[in-house]
């Protein structure tokens, strides 16, 4: 399952779009590939869109939640982006508001949160 | 639908959101309704490894809504004031399955026999 989810580099920032169901095998694997992805081009971030994802249940955001605590324990922020109004909602109402991770309105977003501009000079 | 492997649950949950969706639910009642049945139908293959769910559309009078009946026959739970409560977690999770779900629909009813398994009934209501 690994390289399900690509990952792509974009200076020193690491860009993963979630655009399949996170089950088990895809979810560990995914997590592994930031972790080395992180290691091996010295990211000083994560970016992880979401926007592709209809339905985020307890066990896909324990997943996301994991993954941004372990790139911490790495050095790196992992930051959320994309998340639909109607998977916030849900979230909250189920009463998991994902406290402690960065989250920003979209990948431009996250990318200038990390200190990086995708803007033309 | 028979919920016999880890692949059941994306496919029981599509199954849902795509009925919500064609009867009109908004998309946050389809949001709430999916992922509470994602929530539940991986409740019963984590801690019963299988069982089914049934999905059943509903009226009263005029209200149509819509009914998900997750069975198994796993090892029941013995303390449902526990889990409903939230945050008690036997598997690797949030512990919020149960407790989550139930704020995300209209109706929810549960009935669990240690020993003989579990039923887990939610109705969530279409918005006008």
């Amino acid at each position: 399952m690994h390289g399900a989810i690509p990952i792509l580099r974009i200076g020193h920032v690491l860009i993963a779009t979630v655009h399949i169901d996170l089950k088990d095998a895809v979810a560990e694997a995914f997590h592994a590939d930031i972790l080395t992805s992180i290691q091996k081009t010295n990211a000083v971030g994560v970016v992880i869109d979401i926007s592709g994802l209809d339905t985020v249940d307890s066990y896909v955001a324990r997943v996301l939640a994991d993954i941004s605590k372990t790139a911490r324990l790495m050095g790196t922020t992992a930051v959320l982006v994309g998340m639909r109004p109607e998977v916030a909602l849900t979230l909250i109402r189920m009463g998991y508001a994902m406290e402690g991770m960065r989250t920003a309105l979209n990948l431009e977003e996250g990318i200038a949160l990390l200190g990086y501009s995708l803007e033309r000079r | 639908m028979k919920i016999a492997a880890e692949d059941d649950v994306v496919l029981v949950r599509r199954t849902v959101r795509t009925l919500a969706i064609e009867r009109g639910f908004d998309s946050f009642s389809s949001a709430a309704v999916t992922t509470a049945t994602s929530e539940l139908t991986r409740n019963v293959w984590v801690h019963a490894t299988g069982g089914s769910a049934i999905i059943e559309e509903v009226a009263e009078g005029d209200r149509a809504g819509l009914r998900i009946r997750f069975q198994d026959r796993g090892p029941g739970i013995p303390d449902i004031e526990r889990v409903l409560a939230g945050g008690y977690s036997t598997a690797r999770s949030l512990g919020l399955g149960v407790s989550g779900s139930r704020r995300l629909v209209d109706e929810f009813s549960i009935e669990s026999t240690v020993g003989e398994g579990t039923v887990v009934t939610i109705i969530k209501w279409k918005r006008f």
